[in-house]
Parts: structure tokens; sequence; C-alpha cells
């Protein structure tokens, strides 16, 4: 599913490396953890797998598949299977929840060559997505995050996870801001769309997500790379124990 | 200074060439003094501090410059609402082509018939909110509208219209140079909307005078033709009694030059004024120049305005925004909101923006804000990693840039009607 071998990106303005030689592979179907200090590129990477500007790749490759992401454009990523929960959704005043994801849905649909959903079809199944993550019409109906709360804004990014099907997901601190409630119900939304094909790429700074959200890899990330690999148990050794432990191993 | 003088000369002849309408009774005098008003301001020239930012040249010359007709299969903007229509032919009100001028609660004239009697209750207000509005600033144009206009509807209101009332303004020439003046009266708990669509005139100088009486309500939505080359200075007085409302919004798409100015007078306590505008030029085949300039008084206590302007510009297009809030002393309690927002498309296309604000009370609220920016990377890149082709996704961000100014609108049809043109601009106009 996903190969990302010996990535390097620097920042584009700056003369910053950021990562340094990352290297992962989540089979299809498997969920794997990301957890690692503040600044050690995690987002980054996932910015740099959607295909964020503002950011150089200087060496190594990601695929998808087989196919090379780097050399697409953020959409096409997106239509070939990539997706991306934002730590922080964007506000988008103006445009519609319901409009949005329509666009988006048929968007993809069309580059793959797939018909698109009729306007009857998509409402039967934006509704159906939408309550089982307690999104009710009024958040639909709104303009993109606008005005929601930080657990509304996360349901709204697995709501568009659930409504895109994508082959990769990636989550990027989903957890961050929410109450154990809000977690539970983003956890459950998760899980829901586990079906033994689709992959998860999980990034967080708390063990308490993967409570929820059974991993089946961990991995430690560090200075632009990853340093550690193991089971579900070595988050919970950097839950009890902090990162300086697993830093030292490698140093 | 050979230069200047050479110019003053010119603007003597421009001036004193100027005939005044034969015909009318009581507009002659009012015409007179108008002329009158003109001669001792002069008309506009670039050195004037008003339009600093926009060259009145094409605005004042004698001759129009001949405008293209824009050949189109696009049914008229607000075709779909039931509205009573009063067609203008090249500047030229055409009864024939026009609905029958009858609805409850609302007397239409057309300027001429009210112009040529003998006794009129038009003489009260055709001119004078033009003449009222001449301090502190001057507005040349429109007082050589008030002297020269000889086209235009005359409207009074005594309760709530059942429908709109619609100015369609159709250009058959390339060539047309038109000057309309029209008046609305709103009498006490009157309420009533005035449209306008349609580009009138290879160049027009139009006049909208609103007086409206405590209780009474005007709103106002017009677009101003999307052909390219046309010129238009608009301008619109109103005087607002106590707990009168008036809501204005302009849509400009398009055209070689476009002047509205405003002059809003608010003299009734706990009136509500808002005066709103969208714009979208884009330079690359065709000029596009726009400027929205707004002069607000609140001479009252407890009332409330809103501007609130965006603009969306591309390929060296130029939006301008000059707006003013006077407080006068005593007008305690004022809310005022003044708004001014240019969206960039290129590094090519400018946002001029002047906002101003003169308080001489010392309880009132007003805020104003002016920004100028490019598309927003970050919203972009979102609706972009969820598969949203990149022109796609701008036009969708554009779209929610100007949705602010179109929430002005109350009407949800005729909001919708603006939306769709906006949405076609967009489409015809993708980088």
């Amino acid at each position: 599913m996903l190969n990302v071998t010996n990535l390097q990106v620097k920042l584009e303005d700056e003369d910053k490396q950021i990562l340094k030689g990352l290297s992962l592979t989540v089979p299809a179907g498997e969920v794997h953890a990301i957890m690692g200090p503040n600044g050690s590129g995690k987002s980054t990477m996932s910015y740099v797998l959607s295909g964020k500007g503002g950011y150089e790749v200087t060496g190594g490759s990601a695929t998808l598949d087989g196919v090379d992401l780097l050399d697409m454009d953020p959409e096409e990523r997106a239509a070939a299977g990539l997706f991306l929960a934002f730590q922080y959704p964007v506000e988008i005043p103006g445009v519609g929840n319901m409009t949005f994801l329509r666009t988006a849905v048929n968007s993809q649909r069309k580059a793959r060559g797939e018909d698109e959903l009729s306007a009857a079809d998509f409402l039967k199944l934006v509704r159906a997505k939408a309550k089982a993550l307690k999104i009710d019409a009024e958040m639909l109906k709104r303009p993109v995050n606008v005005g929601f709360s930080g657990g509304e804004k996360k349901r709204n990014e697995i709501l568009q996870m659930a409504m895109l099907e994508p082959k990769m997901c990636i989550l990027d601190e989903t957890d961050s801001g929410l109450d154990v409630d809000a977690m539970k119900l983003v956890a459950e939304g998760v899980n829901a769309l586990r079906d033994g094909k689709r992959s998860f790429l999980v990034i967080t700074h708390y063990q308490r997500l993967l409570d929820h959200i059974k991993p089946d890899v961990v991995h430690i990330m560090a200075d632009g790379k990853i340093i550690k690999s193991g089971g579900p148990e070595l988050a919970l050794e950097v839950e009890n124990n902090g990162y300086a432990d697993l830093l030292a191993e490698v140093a | 200074m050979a230069v200047a003088k050479v110019q003053t000369d010119a603007q003597q002849a421009r001036l004193a060439a100027i005939a005044l309408p034969a015909g009318g009774k009581w507009i002659t005098a009012t015409r007179k003094a108008a002329y009158d008003r003109l001669l001792a301001m002069g008309l506009p020239t670039r050195r004037d501090e008003y339009w600093k930012f926009t060259r009145p040249e094409t605005l004042t010359d004698a001759h129009a410059k001949p405008a293209k007709l824009l050949i189109t299969d696009e049914k008229p903007v607000f075709c779909d609402i039931d509205r009573l229509r009063l067609v203008f032919v090249d500047g030229v009100f055409d009864p024939d082509i026009s609905d029958a001028m009858a609805m409850d609660h609302i007397e239409i004239e057309p300027l001429g018939t009210a112009a040529a009697a003998d006794i009129h209750w038009a003489k009260d207000l055709y001119g004078v909110l033009e003449a009222r509005g001449q301090v502190p600033v001057s507005r040349p144009l429109a007082a050589l509208n008030t002297a020269t206009a000889e086209q235009g509807i005359v409207i009074r209101v005594t309760g709530k219209v059942p429908r709109p009332v619609c100015l369609h303004y159709i250009r058959t020439t390339e060539t047309a140079d038109a000057t309309v003046h029209h008046i609305v009266k709103v009498e006490e708990g009157g309420d009533v909307t005035v449209l306008e669509n349609g580009p009138a005139a290879a160049r027009i100088n139009k006049v909208l005078e609103v007086d409206i009486a405590n209780g009474g309500a005007f709103h106002h939505v017009r677009t101003q033709g999307r052909d390219h080359e046309r010129q238009a200075a608009a301008h619109i007085f109103a005087r607002l009694g106590t707990k009168s409302s008036f809501k204005s919004f302009s849509l400009t798409v398009n055209g070689a030059l476009t002047r509205n100015e405003c002059v809003i007078e608010m003299l009734g306590d706990d009136a509500h004024a808002t005066i709103a505008g969208a714009s979208t030029g884009d330079g690359k085949t065709h000029p596009f120049h726009q400027d929205d300039t707004v002069f607000i008084t609140h001479d009252a206590v407890n009332c409330e305005s809103r501007q609130v302007f965006k603009k969306v510009l591309r390929n060296g297009a130029t939006g301008v925004f000059q707006g003013k809030i006077l407080v006068k002393p005593g007008a305690q309690k004022t809310d005022g909101y003044q708004i001014s927002q240019g969206l960039l498309l290129d590094d090519d296309s400018q946002f001029l923006a002047k906002p101003e604000l003169e308080i001489y009370a010392d309880d009132v609220a007003c805020s104003h804000g002016s920004t100028v920016g490019a598309i927003d990377e970050d919203a972009l890149f979102y609706l972009m990693s969820r598969g949203i082709p990149r022109r796609i996704a701008t036009d969708m961000l554009v779209l929610s840039f100007l949705a602010d100014a179109l929430e002005e609108i109350e009407d949800e049809a005729i909001r919708g009607d603006i939306r769709h043109r906006l949405e076609a601009w967009v489409e015809r106009h993708r980088a």
C-alpha cells in the first residue's frame, strides 16, 4: 500500500532539513501509529505525502500501490486514494459543507472515470454517514468548519473520510483537542472504516487514542526519521517513560 | 502653469456648451439651480482629491466613447422574479415594452410627465437631496445630471408594494450617452424594492434620490451590465427618517469604468442603512476600473449603518473604495460598520482603499476594516486534498470571498440570481 523510502524533505524558503531519510511501509489493511516528540517532522510527513506546497523533496520516494505520489498534484493524490485528516481543519466561510462534500466526491469520481453521484443518491449517502458520526443536518448546511467546535471539526474530517472512501488514511493528531466522548466517537468512525483492505497511519502524541484505534505497528519518529518500530506495547512504553530512553538508545 | 490654463479654458467651454432641456414647468428652475451649482463647482479633474484613484475625463467629456455591444444569449438577471418591469432603451423610457405602471400602494410616472405638471410633489425631491449631498464634498456629475436629465422614473410609495419595480436598461447602439434621474419617495410605512439591471448605454450618468419617511423601507439591488467598454457614473442620495430602513446592493461585473457614489443622511432616530457591493474584474481583454465612494452622515440617535464591499480583481483590474462615516455632535449610540476587501488573483491588479471616520459624539461604536490579499493557500490546499481540482477550488474560494457581500441582500431569490451571475463570471474568467 504506502511505501516511503529514505524520504528527505527541506523547507522551500529556508535551508532547513526536516525529513532526514524517512522510511515506512504500511501494508494493505493495517493500522500503523506514529509517535514522536514535538518537531520530529510528523506533520511535515503528512503534508508532504498529501502534496502541500512550501516543501522541497530532496531525495527518496513515496508510492501508493506502486504509483509515485510525489509526482502528483494534491487532487490527484486524493483521487488515487490518499486522505489526510487535518490536525487543524481549515474554515471556509461562504462554502456550504454539503456543497464541499459533493464537489469533492464527484471530483474524485470524475477523475477515476466513474459516474458522478446524483443529488438524491449523494444526499442519501451523506445522511446515513453523518448520522453515525452524530453530525446533524444543521452542521451539514453550515459553511465548512465555520463556527464548529474542535470536536465537530474532527468529526467533520471523519465524515469526509467516510464519504470519500480512500485506500490510505493519514490522521494527523486527530485526537488533539478532543474530550473523551468525542475521541470515542471519532475512533468509532475510524474503526467503522476498517475493512481489512483500507490502511491507516495514525499520528498521535497519546497512547489513549490507540486504546480505541488498535494499531498493528507503532513507529517512533525523531529528528526526521523512524528510530524504532514495534507492536502496540511500544506506545505504552512511551506513555510511561517518555521519549528520553528511546532517544538515548539510538544516540 | 500653461497646462492648467488650457484645461480650465477647455472646461469652461465644455460647461458653457451644456444646453438645459426645454419644456417642463417647476423643473426649469431646479435645472437652472443645478446648472449654477455645476458652474460654481466645475467638473471634476484628476487634481481633485476625491478623484485621486479614478480618472474622471471619460465621464466629463462632451461626448461618450463608443462601446461595443455585448452579444450574449444569457437571460437577463431578475427575469424569473415576479416584478413590474419598466424598460429603458439606450437611456430612453419605452412605455410600449414596459409593464403598465399600476400596482397597489405605489404611484409611478415617467420623469417627463411629472416635469410637465404645473404642480407636482416631485418638486420637493428632484435635485433636493443631490443639492444637500454637495456638502462637504462636491459631486459635479450629479449636478450635471439634475440639470440635464430628461429621462427617469418618479415613484411614490404609500404602503407595502406587492412586487419589486424593475428598471431594465437595454442597449442597442454603440454610442448612446444616457442621463437618467430617478426619484423615490417612500411615505410613512411604505415598503418597496427597486431592481435595476442592464448596461443602459455606452456611457451613463445616473442619479437616484430616495427619501424615506418615518418607518419606511427601501430595498435596492442593481447590476450594472457586463458590457466591457461601457462607462458609468451613478449617484444615490438617500435621506432616512425615524425607524426607516435603506438597503442597497450593487453588482459590477466588467465595465471599463464604474464610479458608484452613495450619499446617505440619517436624520431620524433608530434608522438603518446598508450599502453593499460585489465587483469582479478581469483586465485580460478589456480594462476594468470600479470605484465605490460612500459618504454616510449620522445626524440622529441610535442609528446603524453598514458598508460591505468586496472586489475580485485579475489581470491589471483596479478596484477603489472611498468610504466615510461622519457622526455629527449628538448622534449618540451610533453603530457604524465598514468593511472593504480586495481579492487579488495576481500581482498585476490593485485595490485602493480610503476608509475614513469623523466622529463628534462620544457614545458611538464605529468599526472599519480594509484588507487586500490573495487566495488563501491553506484553504486551497484543504479543498485540493479532498480531490477538488485547483481551478474549481479557486472558484469556490472566490465565491466564498464574495459571499459576505451577497448576504446583505435580504431576498433569497434575488440573492440567488446575483450569485448565479457571479458563478457565471468566475467560470468565464478562470485562470
